[in-house]
């Protein structure tokens, strides 16, 4: 399929998908049209509210909020994945001693940190970045760990025969075997990072996309909560976007899909 | 030769043994009562049947394995740790593929201390030399077989080591490449015939590039059961080569001595 006629599919398929939700909620089909515009808005509304939302300017200030947060919880989340990845590795034996408490700490639910976190860190953004960090550190932690420990044996063995130390064996060999593992999972880790930040907004706070949702959600503002769903949608597109963007840029080496790699 | 006190053999293996532990507490005698030694200069092919221990023996004038019982000489100084003075071609790929062609050449340089500048300078020089002139900013996968093996042959040549040792490099290339890469290695090797020490399992091969070839018996606990030397002309041509009567001669010879080895390895493999 060319990438036009891909794109006409994938605009065809939401236009069909808002036609459904069109009808539905203007014609009496299930029940009547002022029950199902109760619980279901109408895809005009939420445009609507959408455009005067952007309209009026009040939105910038809580993308720039959630963006904030969401690109502080993946640079400690990443940075600290790295780090503790690359010692544990490295390192046996902690790594045996810290399993059962790093498993344990794995399988906790975030959700419930999210009061303690506005507790220790208070209802501004810190609260929300330290819940994208505890989303986005096991992510790249498990990559990098498992990356650095699964060094090609026989590239390892190559380098050490070419004569390189453990400084330039890490900076040649370790290193970027673990950035391929981290970049692996770049899409997964930055859309936990934008989890944290709506997620902890969601749950306290004074700003952001995860607030402007709930607001409308204390009210029974479905078009409201729809509204603040379709620019966070639209949000985590463009984020990606940006992802793939940066992932082509850095790993330029690999293969493509398929194992046909002219770049 | 072989008894030689050491003193101007590059590489001396004396008694050398070499076991793994398996699991369950038994041990796998892979090779044992190894004495052999490569001349500065000279190039020694050992051949085998599969699973005869060759490669380990590499690995352990390399330094990569510690031999069980035995001793191993370096130009007469006993090896601890790895071997420095050698060069090591792969068999499995074994190039960065995160680091261009001409990277993964000049980053060779780096240990001895060579400035980035002057080491991208020489890489390309070497990649030049092994045919690979435009494809310094290719990554390893776009880069075929044999490709690929030109760069990790640049990358080992260019740190200049005084040995080569060589783990049946061409053996995952058809055989035209191989011929190819053969003449390659004789060309390079011609300039300043550095000690090789090549493993193959393909007979031809060996004799066609080596002055001497060394014949192992099947494992387990393989030893040296044949050293022929090769009397043919240099320079050789890699493919023309085996169409001389001598070729012939030396191949009936050494194949006769291979061939129960080859048949016994045969046999315990599908015995176990």
């Amino acid at each position: 399929m060319t990438r036009f006629k891909l794109l006409l599919a994938q605009i065809g398929v939401g236009l069909v998908l808002l036609a459904l939700w069109h009808l539905v909620t203007n014609y009496p089909i299930f029940g009547t049209v002022k029950n199902a515009q109760f619980f279901f808005s109408t895809p005009g509304d939420v445009m609507l509210r959408v455009v005067r939302e952007f309209a009026s300017g009040e939105i910038w200030r809580h993308l720039w909020i959630t963006l904030q947060e969401t690109v502080l919880a993946f640079v400690f989340g990443a940075g600290g994945g790295i780090l503790m990845g690359f010692l544990f590795a490295r390192r046996e034996l902690l790594a045996a001693v810290f399993d059962p408490y790093i498993k344990a700490a794995n399988a906790l639910p975030r959700v419930v940190l999210a009061p303690i976190f506005a507790l220790w860190f208070g209802l501004g953004i810190w609260s929300k970045v330290a819940l994208g960090f505890t989303l986005v550190f096991f992510i790249v932690f498990f990559n990098v760990y498992q990356g650095v420990r699964e060094v090609s044996p026989t590239v390892l063995a190559n380098a050490r025969m070419l004569g390189m130390n453990e400084r330039q064996l890490l900076r040649h060999v370790y290193w970027p075997a673990a950035l391929t593992w981290m970049f692996s999972s770049l899409h997964t880790s930055v859309g936990f990072a934008l989890v944290g930040a709506v997620v902890g907004e969601y749950l306290g706070s004074s700003a952001g996309l995860g607030y402007k949702i709930q607001e409308a959600e204390s009210v029974f503002d479905v078009t409201g909560v729809f509204a603040g769903m379709v620019i966070l949608a639209v949000f985590v597109l463009v984020i990606d976007s940006i992802v793939t963007v940066i992932e082509n840029r850095l790993l330029v080496w690999r293969p493509g899909p398929g194992g046909v790699g002219k770049s | 030769m072989a008894d030689e006190p050491g003193g101007s053999a590059a590489v001396t293996l004396a008694g050398v043994a070499i076991a793994f532990p398996l699991a369950g507490g038994a041990i796998y005698q892979a090779v044992q009562g190894i004495d052999l030694a490569v001349r500065p200069g000279e190039f020694v092919a050992i051949v085998g049947p599969t699973g005869c221990g060759k490669s380990t023996l590499l690995n352990a004038t390399a330094g990569l394995l510690q031999p069980s019982a035995g001793r191993v000489s370096i130009f007469g100084a006993p090896l601890s740790g790895l071997n420095g003075r050698s060069g090591y071609l792969f068999q499995a790929d074994a190039l960065m593929p995160w680091k261009t062609a001409l990277d993964n050449v000049a980053v060779a340089l780096e240990p001895q201390g060579v400035r980035r500048g002057e080491a991208l300078e020489r890489a390309t020089q070497w990649l030049t030399r092994v045919g690979l002139k435009t494809f310094l900013g290719s990554y390893p996968h776009m880069l075929s077989g044999g490709q690929r093996k030109r760069v990790a042959l640049a990358q080992v040549l260019i740190r200049n080591p005084e040995i080569l040792l060589m783990d049946e490099p061409f053996g995952p290339l058809d055989a035209q490449t191989r011929q190819i890469m053969g003449n390659l290695l004789l060309n390079l090797w011609a300039q300043d015939r550095k000690a090789v020490l090549f493993v193959t399992h393909d007979l031809e091969e060996a004799i066609a590039l080596s002055d001497r070839v060394v014949v192992m018996s099947a494992g387990p606990a393989a030893t040296i059961i044949g050293d022929f030397r090769v009397g043919l002309d240099r320079p050789r041509d890699a493919a023309e080569i085996r169409l001389d009567p001598e070729f012939h001669r030396i191949h009936k010879e050494i194949w006769s001595s291979l061939r129960a080895e080859v048949q016994k390895a045969y046999a315990f493999g599908e015995a176990g």
